[in-house]
């Protein structure tokens, strides 16, 4: 591999990380912005599970991209696959927390097939 | 149920040996939050692992599935393209003028209801569809789902018809031929006739 060549690639990695790393940053922010915006509990768990984690994993993917190094790749993989296994239990347990404590606001949930009055079977 | 000591010994190395990939996964994070291989960081990790094995045990993970790898690709590019697409969707939600979405609570009874496959599909929709699961029923298979936008993501059918595509992808990636044919879903088919079953009994 020539050095125009390594240069060429270096700007390529270098592009695709600053275009991950704002595209991570805007999706973090969105975050932020939905926790504070929807009204209930459950809604704002969706915007810590969803756009919170991609945010990461296109932010780490960013860092790597600059970092190229393997062992801090290895280190940013294992992030990203804590994140991809805790989010959604965490999500998950505050939201049930949540329900069974009442401090959901149900009367918004239209439908609510939780309500014990339909719990049967709807298929 | 109180064991002979030796007999429990005897078990506890057998659950100990059965646990194998646990050990290995451990071993290999211990190894990679170091960011360094070498003889110590690994038998550091090793006697790590089977301490955190042994202190914590865990129950046995029924492993009577096989691995296919064209339908597990297949699931791992559908949860990659739904994670980037629900991500935008809930950051546009939350950006835009105006009250947020109508929230519903739905329930969907999976077809399988292995302990594994349940978790599976329970936190893949609640990474991916603007889904989250709030409540299982584990000895029904049956998930209660958050869905942020009910009018968005189809009303309540689309929503089931979406988890039970999950769950037919997880299966088909994971699960047993045996569980596959209980579940109506015999090898060889694509998993879009699959959706198109799910989407005919719905």
């Amino acid at each position: 591999m020539t050095d125009v060549d390594a240069g060429f690639w270096t700007t390529v990695a270098d592009t695709v990380a600053a275009v991950c790393l704002l595209a991570g940053a805007f999706l973090t922010f969105a975050a932020g912005v939905g926790t504070l915006r929807f009204p209930s509990l459950l809604a704002r768990m969706h915007a810590v599970t969803k756009p919170q984690v991609l945010g990461l994993i296109l932010g780490l993917t960013a860092l790597a991209l600059r970092v190229r190094n393997w062992s801090a790749v290895a280190m940013l993989v294992l992030v990203v696959i804590f994140q991809l296994a805790t989010a959604p239990v965490g999500a998950h347990l505050v939201s049930r927390a949540g329900f069974r404590t009442g401090k959901v606001d149900e009367t918004e949930l239209q439908p609510n097939e939780m309500d014990p009055s339909s719990t049967d079977d709807p298929h | 149920m109180s064991l002979h000591p030796r007999r429990r010994a005897a078990r506890r190395v057998r659950l100990l040996s059965a646990q194998w990939p646990a050990l290995v996964v451990l071993t290999v994070i211990w190894v990679l939050l170091w960011g360094d291989l070498s003889w110590a960081n690994v038998l550091a990790g090793l006697a790590l692992a089977v301490f955190l094995v042994v202190v914590f045990p865990l129950p046995p993970i029924v492993s009577d599935g096989r691995f296919r790898l064209v339908p597990f690709l297949n699931l791992a590019g559908r949860f990659l393209s739904d994670l980037v697409v629900a991500s935008f969707k809930v950051a546009w939600v939350a950006l835009r003028p105006g009250p947020a979405p109508h929230g519903a609570v739905v329930q969907v009874r999976l077809r399988n209801a292995q302990d594994v496959y349940l978790t599976l599909t329970a936190v893949l929709s609640t990474l991916v569809p603007g889904s989250l699961v709030i409540e299982t029923r584990r000895d029904a298979g049956i998930l209660f789902l958050h869905v942020l936008d009910i009018e968005a993501s189809g009303g309540l059918d689309g929503v089931r018809r979406d988890i039970l595509a999950l769950e037919a992808r997880v299966l088909r990636a994971l699960a047993s031929d045996e569980v596959l044919a209980r579940c109506g879903m015999p090898d060889g088919r694509s998993v879009v006739d699959t959706v198109r079953t799910t989407e005919g009994e719905g």
